[in-house]
């Protein structure tokens, strides 16, 4: 009886130490090395086009996208900003998608009337694909290479980040 | 010094093992709060909702700051303004 009372009191302090170590785990790429190929997803399309929308579909190209929510006041900066930079640079190859994360697919509609903007629009109600890149933060954006890797993720946005954005963006572009 | 060891030895005594584990259980219990995951980004929304803010009724909260402010003079400590987005 002693001889399991011990077993269990180091097993339970072995996983203590575990919990308190995995604690705030947290990576961001940013080089070309070490940079973390984006998760595949195949969303319905909500705006813009139509069917699903495809990451594979983007394969080639550089990509951004980017997460939304109606209730998201950020956003109401950021998907204006987002259309103005993929008008711009959509003829050098670049490639935008923008994915809401509202559970009510009418409210991602009531936002897009008020926000109107030109690249496609997808919708994930189960929140599976913010899930798969980790989103912390609403709007995120990730800028993908030609290779499908992250090179980069955005959280949030205020005035004036769209200039870094689009310096990003054209220097990708431009590998 | 002395008293850590007497505290030492009086730790490893096998009289105490049945004391070791019910602190070791309280440690893990606590410790336990820490894996609470908060709400996820994507799921903030439901924090901006009506039925998660602190007034039943968003215009006689309104009404009744304005009665405070006039009658305390001073305005503002409230809270902050937002959806609980997590974002700028």
């Amino acid at each position: 009886m002693l001889n399991f009372t011990v077993y269990v009191t180091k097993a339970l302090g072995g996983l203590l130490v575990c919990i308190l170590f995995s604690a705030g785990v947290h990576s961001s790429p940013s080089s070309k090395q070490d940079a973390l190929p984006a998760p595949h997803f195949s969303l319905p399309a909500i705006a813009n086009t139509e069917g699903a929308i495809s990451l594979d579909a983007f394969k080639g190209s550089v990509t951004y996208v980017d997460f939304w929510a109606s209730w998201c006041g950020p956003c109401r900066l950021s998907l204006p900003a987002l259309d103005a930079i993929y008008r711009d640079l959509a003829p050098k190859g670049l490639k935008v998608m923008a994915i809401s994360v509202d559970v009510v697919e009418e409210d991602a509609w009531d936002f897009l009337a008020r926000y109107p903007v030109t690249y496609p629009i997808a919708i994930d109600t189960e929140g599976s694909v913010p899930k798969a890149y980790a989103v912390n933060g609403m709007p995120s954006g990730y800028l993908i290479d030609r290779e499908g890797r992250v090179r980069a993720v955005h959280v949030g946005f205020k005035r004036g980040d769209e200039d870094a954005l689009r310096a990003e963006i054209l220097q990708l572009l431009e590998e | 010094m002395h008293c850590a060891l007497k505290f030492c030895s009086y730790w490893r005594s096998k009289r105490l093992e049945a004391f070791r584990f019910v602190v070791l259980c309280a440690v893990m219990g606590v410790a336990g709060c820490s894996g609470l995951e908060p709400v996820a980004a994507w799921e903030r929304g439901y924090l901006a909702e009506e039925g998660m803010q602190w007034q039943s009724s968003a215009r006689e909260a309104k009404f009744e700051g304005h009665v405070y402010t006039s009658k305390e003079a001073s305005s503002g400590g409230n809270g902050a303004a937002g959806g609980g987005c997590g974002c700028n």
